[in-house]
């Protein structure tokens, strides 16, 4: 039997992704129209022997988590459980601390995954991989191109034997181009070397990492405390996959992964992709409209495009590449790309919010989208525009390029500013 | 204006009109009753008078006696003379002027003539659902549905507007046809232009004659030559062309120099770069919009 942990981080993770974040704990914001871990647990019910599903963080269990928590074990009737932990202990402090849940049942091996990041998911390909050869740790790694790599764990590879000789998280100079995906696959053995590094951290009392920091007791970084120590001893290894995976760290990577899934659901929903219908608006590439949104007929619609829970969209509206989440109401003859529309927005007529898209070359299969930073030398850089919650926005204006926190309501064109 | 040349029967009367910003144009200090001219300062560096040369003129032939034969500016040589003796008179203008040279400047001197227009020939003027202010329509212009058009906004012959068009204070020259759901504020549309639909164009935007833009794009103040399609250039600038900083190079010429952003190989931003200009023959109005292109020939017009 297998089960599977998905690491959904806290409130202090993720803060790339404000002022969305104010509203939904990223792990819960939609992309492609459901909730980002809805992906990874749709995933993980599908991998025949699944039992259990643990989602390890430290957000407090509010509303909008318990809600969905119950969503899911009724959609994929599976257990998914949300185990708090009792302070931010890296990506494997939690693994360790709750060890003995995960190996409740005695779990032939567990996968575990990275609640941000947007994949295809080959589980039963690196399952496969295990069975083929039991090792205690299995990752999941990708290619990217030169530059790129340095801003991802990366992993230099046996090519025969596929063993993580090499691991180093985020260098300054090139290393390798295979790229450490998030998503692993471990085995009960993997605990041992996790009990090692946290007895030796307790030993050690107080902690401070390469930056300076301070780190709280129990705290275990997987990819550096175990990873980097353990590679080239014949305990790692990867399995190479060339599928969709993106990280998603900011509005703009959301918007991107967005496209992404939405691609997939051609293979794997495609009862979820909009279609152009008489009377409906019209529909290009990949669309999802919420079965209860009211779209008229005279709207334009994509590609890559999201519409979410009751949402109204006027007639003539014109929407590219972005996602409409809940409640937000397009008036006539605006024109929305490249933006994110915060819940319950209002965009007035013949108004105009968009923003830059920064996605990764086309070019170039490999190409990742950039580690992106808000500012360069004082301005700030094009991007995804997003309207936080409940943002109003007048008649007939412009919003270009600029990031419009909660509840705001706006009286003129913006270009380029973060709106207070 | 004749009346007031015969009347003080000297040779030349020039119209004057007051404005704010004298130093642009040629100031003329005159009497106040008679309007004998002392002085015409052509584009004096200190304020003079708020008093300027309107660019009307009644001359009798002798002034023609006083042009030699070589390029003359009437301005700069035969007026100031003219003053010294005595000969030119001012007489002020009472209805609205507007030097309307620049694309900015045509727009508001046609905001004052519609005005003028609504006071005295109300009847000319278009009303009506989706009509809003000072309005002027051709016969043959069509309007679509749930559009809003106004105010200050003046339709030529043969132009199609389609459904769900906002207008703002523009002029649409003849044959041009503006797609659905656009939004245009403050720019001139030139002859046979097609303008796509989610189009939003502000702040002077100027197009030549037989531009196409390419629909969901936003213009913001560019100029742009005749017939140079700027669906391309404006894609590949990232749908977003920006009003520069300096509108003038050189005399009489009117050169805009476009600025985009342009993206780096490696993905990383390269800041604002200056595109090349091209020169549009003594018309102001501009050009450009993106990549070098010849100059056009002398005198063409729609620029």
């Amino acid at each position: 039997m297998l089960k599977a942990v998905i690491l959904i981080g806290g409130p202090q993770k993720g803060t790339r992704f404000r002022p969305l974040s104010f509203e939904v704990p990223k792990p819960l914001f939609p992309v492609a129209g459901v909730p980002m871990i809805q992906h990874h647990i749709e995933a993980c019910a599908q991998v025949p022997g699944m039992q259990e599903i643990l989602l390890i963080g430290f957000y407090q269990p509010d509303e909008p988590l318990t809600r969905f928590l119950e969503a899911a074990q009724q959609e994929f009737n599976l257990p998914v459980r949300y185990l708090q932990e009792f302070a931010p202990l890296g990506t494997g402090g939690g693994l360790y601390h709750f060890r003995d849940q995960i190996l409740a049942g005695g779990p032939e091996a567990f996968f575990v995954l990275n609640a941000d990041v947007c994949s295809d998911f080959p589980l039963s390909a690196m399952l496969a991989a295990h069975r083929h050869q039991p090792h205690p740790f299995l990752l999941l790694g990708t290619t990217a191109n030169r530059t790129q790599s340095l801003n991802y764990g990366c992993i230099v590879e046996n090519p025969q034997t596929h063993e993580v000789l090499h691991y180093v998280e985020k260098p300054s100079t090139f290393v390798s181009d295979i790229i450490n995906c998030g998503i692993y696959l471990f085995s009960p053995e993997a605990l041992k070397p996790l009990r090692d590094v946290f007895q030796r951290n307790q030993q050690n009392g107080q902690l401070e990492d390469s930056s300076g920091l301070w780190r709280g007791a129990g705290t275990i970084r997987l990819e550096q405390d175990v990873f980097a120590a353990l590679a080239g001893q014949g305990q790692i290894y990867v399995h190479l996959n060339d599928g969709i995976w993106s990280q998603i760290k900011s509005a703009g990577s959301a918007l991107y992964a967005s496209r992404l899934y939405l691609g997939q659901y051609q293979l794997t929903h495609p009862e979820r992709l909009a279609k152009h219908s008489p009377g409906g608006p019209r529909i290009r590439g990949n669309v999802y409209i919420h079965p209860t949104a009211k779209v008229a007929p005279s709207a334009v619609l994509g590609p890559n495009v999201s519409i979410g829970e009751g949402v109204t969209v006027g007639e003539g509206v014109r929407l590219r590449e972005s996602i409409v989440l809940h409640g937000a109401t397009l008036q006539e003859h605006t024109c929305v790309l490249h933006s994110i529309v915060g819940w319950g927005s209002m965009v007035g007529r013949w108004s105009r919010v968009e923003g830059t898209p920064n996605d990764p070359n086309p070019n170039d299969p490999r190409a990742h989208m950039d580690s992106e930073s808000l500012f360069k030398d004082g301005k700030l850089l094009p991007a995804i525009t997003i309207l936080g919650c409940r943002v109003r926005i007048p008649a007939e204006v412009l919003i270009l390029n600029s990031i419009v926190l909660p509840h705001k309501e706006l009286s003129r064109s913006f270009t380029n500013q973060i709106i207070l | 204006m004749v009346q007031f040349h015969r009347h003080h029967g000297q040779e030349g009367s020039i119209l004057v009109t007051r404005v704010e910003e004298p130093s642009k144009y040629g100031v003329v200090v005159c009497e106040a009753d008679t309007g004998r001219i002392h002085r015409f300062v052509e584009k004096p560096q200190v304020f003079v008078s708020n008093k300027i040369n309107a660019g009307m003129y009644i001359l009798s032939p002798a002034v023609l006696r006083r042009i030699q034969l070589r390029p003359t500016s009437i301005e700069k040589e035969v007026f100031p003379v003219m003053a010294e003796e005595g000969q030119l008179y001012a007489m002020e203008l009472q209805g609205f002027w507007m030097d309307i040279g620049q694309p900015k400047d045509f727009l508001t001197g046609m905001c004052l003539f519609l005005q003028s227009l609504r006071q005295k020939q109300p009847e000319q003027l278009c009303s009506g659902p989706g009509i809003v202010g000072n309005v002027l329509v051709d016969p043959s212009a069509r309007i679509g549905q749930n559009c809003s058009i106004g105010p200050n906004v003046s339709l030529g012959p043969g132009v199609v507007v389609e459904d769900g068009v906002c207008i703002r204070r523009c002029t649409v020259l003849r044959d041009a046809h503006i797609r659905s759901h656009s939004w245009l504020e403050s720019c001139i549309v030139g002859w046979r232009c097609r303008v796509g639909q989610w189009v939003r164009m502000e702040n002077v935007t100027v197009l030549g004659e037989d531009v196409i833009v390419n629909d969901e794009l936003y213009l913001n103040g560019p100029a742009c030559c005749p017939t140079s399609p700027l669906a391309t250039r404006c894609r590949s600038l990232g749908s977003s062309c920006e009003r520069p900083a300096e509108p003038r190079v050189g005399q009489g010429t009117l050169a805009w120099a476009s600025q985009a952003r342009t993206r780096c190989v490696s993905g990383s931003w390269t800041g604002w770069k200056q595109l090349d200009t091209c020169f549009c023959g003594h018309k102001p109005g501009g050009v450009l919009v993106g990549t070098p292109s010849p100059p056009p020939q002398e005198g063409r017009a729609g620029c």
